[in-house]
């Protein structure tokens, strides 16, 4: 414990959240689908730091907010490596990974161009239907989504 | 539990709603006439032109005294005016008990139900759905054979892009069939809905002509071969006489077995086969008429007097 107090010394929170192992090219994404632009709390960042696993990553610390697991598993399309470490009074009390969820709505572009999501002002939802390699099933045209075509709208 | 849902794509239903839906039919079939509907508005919304499919849901609502509002193609509809699929549904959602739509864009169908006050019957959105046709097909099929249990289909055609015989793999999957696919290379069952029979334990068979498994199947399901689908002209011309069906092809197919085929026909059915007790397209559409009145009364939930 006394280790991971140390590690997140730079900035520490006293309680709250950091979403530590995303691959540093989706952090703008990340903050943009868990809508961190327009909260109030204390959240800083960082980005382009070294990591064996990833080359680079991003960590994002926020102060007093404690995610839902739904809420934060929305993030599991694009920084399935995220781990999550829960702080309470500067000591980490739980860490968890994300899991892709069973439905993901308004994160994903449909891969059809035919498709109603992508000619109407209609909000994406898919079914998942494989994963880790991630299978997206259009709950409107029924199409399937893989892995390489996979587009974060 | 049909009564108020949407019937938008084949999977909206399971097996014991099929067998509800035919079971319906047979009625329909017996006494076509009937005063069910009267005093229901029935909105048939085509947003492109299905002349076949429009004609046959209209028989249906007016041989139960229904009455019927819409339009047949969208240059006749506020659409031209740039309203909104949204708008078009939730207004003439006020204006009727149930809305039949045809649209090009795929999975608009699912999106009007949400939208809307009544039920929606898809009638057909784009490549996707159109499962009115597959019951009809299912209704076709347990009529010629007397059961939908263990036969053999043998699929010919345009596999790849095909609707209908996509459909009709999903609902006839319910039933221990055996398939047998013949198509193109071009044209080949797309690799999703063979792991969907795979995960059911059902055997499918990949043929590039007709064979001599002709004579162990029990239906014929026959597709178009589209030009327009080959990125080569050469690859079409090659292939087009390869999957037609002739008279002379049916000798030695069981006595039981049946030609069936979505409609419209081109070539792939010389006319020489129409003649023959085995042809049964014709009848097939006949039966839309009947399963579509099945369908409908059991969406508004009404009784059968």
């Amino acid at each position: 414990m006394k280790k991971d107090r140390k590690h997140l010394s730079v900035s520490a929170i006293k309680d709250g959240t950091v979403i530590d192992h995303i691959p540093a090219e989706k952090l703008f994404n990340v903050i943009s689908i868990l809508g961190l632009d327009s909260i109030p709390n204390q959240i800083t960042f960082g980005t382009n730091l070294e990591s064996k696993k990833l080359g680079r990553k991003a960590i994002i610390k926020i102060a007093d907010k404690f995610f839902k697991e739904t809420e934060i598993n929305k993030i599991a399309l694009i920084a399935p490596t995220a781990k999550l470490n829960i702080i309470r009074d500067y000591e980490v009390v739980d860490k968890r990974q994300v899991e892709v969820p069973d439905e993901i709505i308004g994160i994903a572009r449909c891969m059809n161009p035919k498709c109603i999501t992508n000619n109407d002002s209609v909000v994406t939802r898919f079914r998942v239907i494989a994963k880790p390699r991630i299978s997206l099933k259009c709950h409107y045209c029924e199409k399937i989504t893989d892995q390489e075509n996979l587009e974060i709208l | 539990m049909i009564r108020n849902k949407s019937l938008v794509s084949i999977n909206d239903y399971n097996k014991e709603d099929y067998l509800a839906i035919l079971d319906l039919a047979e009625q329909f079939e017996s006494r076509p006439v009937r005063n069910t509907l009267q005093g229901k508005v029935v909105a048939t919304l085509f947003f492109e032109p299905s002349t076949r499919t429009r004609l046959s849901f209209e028989s249906a609502v007016n041989r139960l005294g229904g009455r019927i509002i819409g339009f047949s193609e969208a240059g006749t509809s506020s659409v031209t005016k740039g309203e909104s699929l949204k708008d078009t549904i939730k207004t003439v959602s006020n204006y009727c008990d149930l809305i039949v739509m045809r649209h090009p864009i795929e999975g608009s169908a699912r999106y009007a139900s949400e939208v809307s006050g009544v039920p929606v019957i898809n009638a057909g959105d784009g490549a996707n759905q159109h499962p009115t046709q597959t019951l009809l097909d299912l209704y076709s099929i347990r009529k010629t054979q007397k059961t939908l249990d263990n036969l053999a289909i043998m699929m010919v055609g345009d596999l790849k892009y095909g609707r209908t015989v996509h459909s009709l793999l999903q609902a006839m999957s319910s039933f221990n069939t055996t398939f047998h696919f013949v198509s193109p290379d071009e044209l080949k069952m797309p690799g999703e809905y063979k792991m969907h029979l795979e995960n059911r334990g059902l055997k499918y068979y990949e043929h590039k002509d007709f064979t001599d498994i002709l004579p162990e199947v029990d239906i014929v399901y026959m597709t178009r071969v589209q030009k327009e689908r080959f990125s080569d002209p050469m690859d079409y011309e090659k292939v087009k006489n390869v999957y037609v069906l002739r008279n002379n092809m049916l000798e030695q197919t069981k006595p039981n077995m049946k030609i069936l085929h979505p409609l419209p026909r081109v070539n792939e059915i010389t006319e020489d086969v129409d003649d023959n007790m085995k042809a049964y397209y014709f009848t097939q559409a006949l039966n839309g008429v009947y399963t579509r009145q099945a369908i409908i009364c059991s969406i508004l939930g009404l009784d059968q007097k």
